[in-house]
């Protein structure tokens, strides 16, 4: 009897002492937030377009912390639910069409004769990348438009244009080589297909 | 002339050198072309931005697109013509695409413009004589096409032990350099001297390949015979010795960092095409319009260097050089191993051509089938950068960016050692190529998204801010709204009777006022917390309220002073020392009085208490400190009371009293100069009341005179100030005093309402409440209330009479009345829907005071606004023809309105519960009749007023 009472004893002393350890761990090397939406949200687009369903990067962020699916990024696309699998360590999925579809890189731009100046666009902006006063030309900045889309919609006389970013020679890159050309399997005998005869 | 030390650098190969066929003709130069294309971006950095218009006529050397940011350059006009156009066009770039250029038509004059050539470049500020080689337009001409004054400036970031200049020249086929030496040895000498005089190295080095006998024996003889410190090493064939850092590690055993520029180890490396070019722009003053290109290839009859202009297309000098077109498989700008095909023959020579290679497909085959890599290691031997090409190409193949970098891919210099040795044919350069652009884009989208986050996080931050404060404004604004009917009911003095003088109010006492107004209402909010708070007993909660409360009086002060100090012209008939000194010991006083009260509650819970349990020592105890506590208190209030009496009466302490004084001379004084004005004004018209302003003019000014004497005179203040009683003082003093009187015992009344409210709050039954004192108090307040009332209703009527200053003060008088006659109806309406509210039936209504009260005050109201009306009538036929009347008549007017408007109001609302209510139809439908009576009267009067008026300014 005495036997399990220290037994019991003893492991409640240890409890409390592990207890204790812990506590104050919690207190000491407390971290606000939570690192993993720090994480993810650096590995989204921040075009804040919403076509995630989610209103900005931030969001969608925290709803992939909380298990949504990494696949409802549309301006990112492949690349960027490949990084959120790597990150997450689940399977890279493809891209969810409901969403939306992987499109070139485009950028706003407002017919300035067509504009009436309602600052509708500038209030969608979610970067504050049109600039414009109430009865007033508007204009995008485009080096900081992220192609959201979301201005599009609420112009009242539609002439904001989405156009894509041609490649310029300050832009253009180097194709990726074709890689190792079918034909050259070829050349070793033994990779040649042969046909097998019993 | 010593021989320098050479060393040696990793890998390297030694591909066929094909260099003697462009050594067979001397140096061409081509006849102009047609037109001349001159791309905006010659060189890495930003464009240039162009200084011509299309149709402008330059001159040869015109400077026609400027430098445009970091990294750019000037661009100058290769011959005289004229700009045609500033179109796309196809450039030399491996992309093939096209950029911005401008299109000259020469006019074949070849026409300069003005030269100033910088003689006295010795003697001038070495920044200077950058700024001047920025202007020629100078930018490296062996690769990249870095302008040179950035990386001359970049030059002292350390001590600058090598200035290597380098004239190795080691890709295949191009043999540029070699002519250029052999060509220019003097000018190449003479700007080797200019940028050495502007970097000053150690050691000078040019650094030449053992393959260019000519140029070497040339550039010895010269520098021999010149006793040059300059030293020409020369460093054995092997591909890649040409390039920037395997040229310093031949010439210095040091290898540049990864990651780092030359200059980070104190060597500055130039391309003689650049020293021959700085030397031109120095000394003749010739910007940098043309170079030396080597043009070669199988395809071309006659292979040769040319001294060509910039911007003369790639086909009119493949045609200079015979080019037999059906031979021609493969156009490239540069050398085999680190050119780039061109597309087109279209495309212009920049300032980084040094090479055109038409190739036969011989010469050029196509290139094999890659294959698998069979890791044969072969090209880690041949890397000149000492990297790992095979993990290179994995990771380029899997797109493991990172890890790529984390090989050093960006230390690749892209010279294609690697690919050429390569057994399976790999274009192991190309996959570089391609991961370094990848990486780099996924930089700057890395950046484009931090900004991005950034200025998306910044429009959320402004926006929650912006809600916040519209949040707040809401706030105020709810605040401010049952603010205006406890101001109007509670402080009527400051708003109302401040519109009275004539002058004009600025619009900084305005707001001041408004000022005023909300800090009284926000003080008395506070005071109200606290009330609860100390009914409640929260310790905590009454500290942080009375900080509160007395941080808000203080400002109210403050706001209070300002606003008297800026009108003191204009509100000088007013009674301010009432409205400074009075809130404030009303204030002290109302502390004081809740102070008793609370005592009282504590006291009688412990008689409560000592009532149930009648032995307890320490009740006991308790009790006789509280009523200890509740005397002390009783006294202040008292002596409180007093004070604010004394304050107002010329009895208490010296300084109040000066202050007073002061105040009193300051006011007659005023009342002084607006007799004065009166008078003027009636002069002016010739009124027939002349006469009794002076006489008013007279006494005010006798007031005046008395007033300044007592204050120069302060010890005898008491008998002064009392033997001035004249007019104003002893009326004004005993109005005062009523007025204090009121106020104590509204807030009296107040107190026992709230009282009775929070009890019934509280779930006490009504016997209870009768059972407590409150209801007591309140009637006795109230008929306390009502004796003073009638007590200063008489006071008013002689002094209707008398003059101006008390004729306003009664007014204001009248005016507070009012207020607290309306306000007691509102209250008493209040009440009753209260009760109705807590579901009490109508028996108990009735019976309770709340009807009865209501009834009252009606009443008094409808008796005060008939006091009213008549003494503005009064008012009116007094000074009919004044303008300080027709102001009191637009004030009247106003306050008619408003009056109506009440009514109006009031009926609406009575209508209203009408409809809700019909049970109780009959008393309703009686107050709505008695209000429109009264509405119509108002209009009566009103229509009377105005008419007077309207007389008033007709006689004007």
């Amino acid at each position: 009897m005495l036997t399990v009472l220290l037994a019991i004893g003893v492991l409640v002393l240890l409890s409390l002492i592990f207890g204790a350890i812990l506590g104050y761990a919690n207190v000491r090397f407390h971290v606000e937030g939570d690192p993993i939406v720090e994480q993810i949200d650096a590995l989204l687009p921040q075009t804040q377009c919403g076509q995630c369903g989610h209103p900005g990067c931030r969001p969608y962020a925290e709803a992939i912390a909380n298990g949504e699916a990494i696949n409802h990024c549309p301006p990112g696309g492949q690349a960027t639910i490949q990084a959120l699998a790597d990150l997450l360590d689940v399977e890279a999925i493809p891209l969810d069409g409901d969403h939306g579809t992987e499109a070139a890189t485009k950028v706003a731009v407002i017919r300035e004769d067509e504009c009436i100046g309602c600052t509708k666009c500038i209030q969608a902006c979610p970067v504050d990348a049109i600039l414009g006063a109430a009865k007033q030309m508007h204009t995008v900045i485009a080096d900081e438009c992220t192609g959201c889309d979301l201005c599009v919609e609420p112009c009242p006389v539609d002439c904001i244009d989405m156009v894509e970013i041609g490649v310029t020679a300050k832009t253009w890159s180097w194709d990726k080589p074709q890689g190792i050309a079918a034909n050259s399997l070829n050349i070793i005998a033994t990779d040649r297909q042969t046909e097998v005869t019993h | 002339m010593q021989t320098p030390q050479i060393f040696s650098f990793h890998g390297g190969i030694h591909p066929e050198e094909n260099k003697a066929q462009s050594l067979q003709l001397p140096l061409g130069r081509p006849r102009l072309p047609s037109e001349l294309i001159l791309p905006l971006g010659q060189h890495i950095g930003q464009s240039s931005r162009p200084l011509v218009k299309v149709g402008d006529h330059v001159l040869k050397g015109e400077t026609i697109a400027i430098n445009n940011g970091f990294l750019s350059s000037c661009l100058h006009a290769p011959t005289s013509g004229t700009i045609t156009a500033i179109e796309e066009r196809a450039i030399a770039h491996p992309s093939g695409l096209n950029d911005l250029c401008l299109i000259l038509e020469p006019d074949g004059k070849e026409e300069w413009t003005t030269l100033n050539p910088l003689t006295e470049w010795q003697s001038n500020d070495k920044t200077d004589v950058l700024a001047y080689l920025a202007k020629m337009g100078i930018v490296g001409m062996g690769g990249a096409g870095f302008p040179t004054q950035v990386k001359l400036q970049g030059a002292h970031k350390n001590a600058l032990k090598y200035f290597i200049v380098n004239a190795a020249e080691c890709e295949p086929y191009i043999t540029a350099d070699d002519m250029l030496i052999r060509e220019k040895t003097q000018e190449l000498i003479s700007g080797i001297e200019i940028l050495q005089h502007l970097v000053n190295a150690d050691q000078v080095v040019i650094g030449i390949e053992d393959n260019k006998p000519t140029a070497i024996a040339s550039l010895n003889a010269l520098l021999s015979e010149q006793n040059s410190p300059i030293q020409v090493a020369v460093v054995p064939t092997k591909y890649p010795s040409g390039g920037e850092k395997q040229l310093i590690q031949l010439l210095t055993g040091e290898e540049v960092p990864s990651g780092q520029y030359p200059a980070d180890i104190g060597v500055l490396c130039q391309n003689v095409g650049t020293c021959v070019a700085v030397h031109d722009a120095i000394h003749y003053g010739k910007p940098l319009i043309s170079r030396f290109t080597t043009l070669t290839g199988d395809a071309l009859k006659a292979p040769q260097n040319v001294d060509v202009l910039l911007g003369t297309p790639v086909a009119h000098l493949l045609e200079y050089a015979e080019s037999q077109h059906n031979n021609l498989h493969r156009l490239v700008m540069g050398g085999p191993m680190m050119g780039y095909t061109l597309d087109s023959a279209a495309v212009p020579i920049v300032k980084t051509s040094n090479c055109i290679l038409a190739a036969t497909k011989k010469e050029l085959p196509p290139p094999a089938p890659e294959q698998a890599c069979i890791r044969c290691g072969m090209c880690e031997q041949a890397c000149p950068a000492n990297l790992l090409p095979q993990q290179l190409l994995w990771f380029s193949k899997s797109q493991e960016h990172e890890k790529a970098e984390h090989y050093n891919l960006f230390d690749c210099i892209e010279c294609g050692a690697c690919s050429y040795v390569c057994p399976s044919s790999i274009p192991l350069v190309q996959y570089y190529r391609h991961t370094k652009s990848a990486i780099r884009e996924a930089r700057e989208a890395n950046i484009k998204a931090d900004l991005a986050k950034q200025r998306f996080e910044a429009r959320k931050a402004r926006q929650d801010a912006e809600a916040a404060e519209r949040e707040a404004k809401r706030l105020a604004r709810q605040k401010a709204t049952p603010a205006k009917s406890t101001t109007s009911k509670a402080a009527p003095s400051p708003s109302k009777a401040a519109p009275t003088p004539a002058a004009p109010i600025s619009d900084e006492a305005k707001k001041l006022k408004v000022d005023v107004v909300i800090g009284k209402t926000k003080l008395k909010k506070a005071q109200k917390l606290l009330l609860e708070a100390q009914e409640n007993e929260h310790l905590e909660d009454i500290k942080t309220l009375q900080l509160q409360v007395t941080e808000q009086e203080t400002q109210l002060a403050l706001l209070e002073e300002q606003l008297s100090k800026l009108t003191p012209v204009a509100a000088p008939v007013q009674t301010t020392p009432s409205a400074q000194s009075k809130p404030a010991v009303n204030d002290e006083l109302k502390k004081a009085k809740i102070d008793v009260a609370l005592i009282g509650v504590k006291l009688k819970k412990l008689n409560k208490q000592l009532e149930e349990t009648p032995d307890d020592q320490e009740l006991k105890g308790k009790i006789t400190n509280f009523e200890i506590d509740l005397k002390a208190a009783q006294a202040t209030v008292d002596k409180l009371g007093s004070a604010s009496t004394a304050s107002t009466a010329p009895k208490a302490a010296i300084s109040d009293d000066l202050k007073k004084l002061k105040i009193d001379t300051a006011i007659a004084k005023a009342a002084v100069k607006k007799v004065e004005k009166a008078l003027q004004k009636a002069e002016e018209i010739q009124a027939p009341e002349v006469d009794a302003i002076r006489q008013q003019l007279k006494e005010a000014q006798q007031r005046a005179d008395e007033l300044e004497k007592a204050l120069a005179n302060p010890q005898s203040t008491d008998a002064k100030t009392v033997s001035t009683p004249a007019q104003n003082s002893p009326d004004a003093d005993a109005e005062k005093k009523r007025k204090i009187d009121l106020a104590i015992a509204k807030a009296g009344i107040k107190k026992a309402e709230k009282n009775i409210t929070l009890l019934k709050e509280q779930g006490k039954n009504d016997a209870e409440i009768t059972a407590s004192e409150w209801p007591k108090k309140l009637t006795e307040a109230q008929e306390k209330l009502a004796a003073l009332e009638k007590e200063s209703t008489p006071a008013i009527t002689p002094k209707v009479e008398a003059a101006v200053p008390a004729n306003a003060d009664a007014d204001k008088k009248r005016k507070i009345d009012l207020a607290i006659a309306k306000a007691g109806i509102k209250k008493a309406e209040k009440n009753i829907a209260l009760l109705k509210e807590q579901g009490k039936n109508e028996a108990e209504i009735t019976e309770s005071e709340w009807p009865k009260k209501l009834a009252e005050a009606q009443e008094k109201l409808s008796a005060l606004e008939a006091t009213d009306g008549n003494t503005t009538q009064k008012a009116t036929q007094e000074l009919p023809e004044s303008k300080t009347d027709s102001a009191t008549n637009d004030l009247a007017n106003k306050i008619k309105k408003q009056k109506i408007a009440a009514a109006k109001a009031q009926i609406n609302k009575l209508t209203k519960r009408l409809d809700n209510e019909p049970e109780v139809a009959d008393s309703i439908q009686q107050e709505i009749a008695a209000t429109r009576q009264k509405q119509e009267d108002a209009e009566a009067l009103l229509a009377q007023l105005t008419h007077s008026k309207e007389t008033t300014q007709e006689n004007h």
